[in-house]
């Protein structure tokens, strides 16, 4: 599975350099999951790769289409606006959720109800 | 050359994607609570997403971006609909 597309040599270097940094951002995002202790330090790691991890290769694959078919490409924009939108909503759901599930069983590491929230 | 450097490039970079869904599959299927086994799996298709993007860079085809945007709009669906679950205990109420 060794392939590519024939590109110029800036394109290539700059769409290997930003696929690379991506895929290392991400892995360390990933990384993360496995590393951290608690629940709530775990939910921000996977961020690095729905942010920077997710820019950078989108990138890559802006360059990469748009030197192939020699006009501006840039329908990738559609995924990375998506994925920026939905990420913190997705994300603070399921944390208020984690949050409630730990306060309805006691658990002492959580802040408790507060009373005077509406 | 230049080919064969953004060959490997590519290869390398899909070799790191596939240790991440590695650690979010890990998260998925021991994750102590159901919370983790949730965050997993977002983090799950959120690398698969990518790891679809530098295919469709390898192969030159556009058909591989389709295919992740189709991962990115069911995935945020059903991470949504799992928080809810575990919030509400139904997910349409």
């Amino acid at each position: 599975m060794i392939q590519a597309p024939d590109l110029p040599a800036w394109a290539a270097f700059l769409v290997a350099a930003f696929v690379l940094m991506g895929a290392a951002i991400t892995l360390v995002g990933s990384l993360g999951l496995l590393r951290l202790k608690t629940f709530y330090e775990r939910v921000h790691a996977p961020t690095l790769g729905t942010t920077l991890g997710a820019v950078f290769i989108l990138t890559g694959s802006m360059i990469c289409f748009s030197v192939i078919q020699s006009r501006p490409l840039v329908h990738e924009l559609l995924i990375g606006i998506f994925v920026t939108m939905t990420t913190p909503v997705t994300l603070m759901l399921l944390a208020r959720a984690a949050l409630w599930r730990d306060r309805t069983e006691g658990q002492d590491e959580v802040p408790a109800f507060d009373e005077d929230a509406p | 050359m230049t080919t064969l450097f953004l060959a490997w490039s590519i290869t390398a970079a899909q070799v790191m994607l596939g240790a991440a869904m590695a650690c979010a599959a890990f998260r998925l299927l021991f994750g102590p609570r159901a919370q983790d086994r949730v965050l997993g799996l977002d983090t799950f298709y959120v690398n698969a997403m990518l790891m679809l993007l530098t295919f469709g860079i390898q192969t030159g085809r556009t058909l591989y971006f389709e295919a992740s945007l189709t991962i990115a709009l069911l995935g945020f669906v059903g991470t949504v609909a799992l928080s809810k679950f575990l919030m509400r205990g139904e997910v349409i109420e």
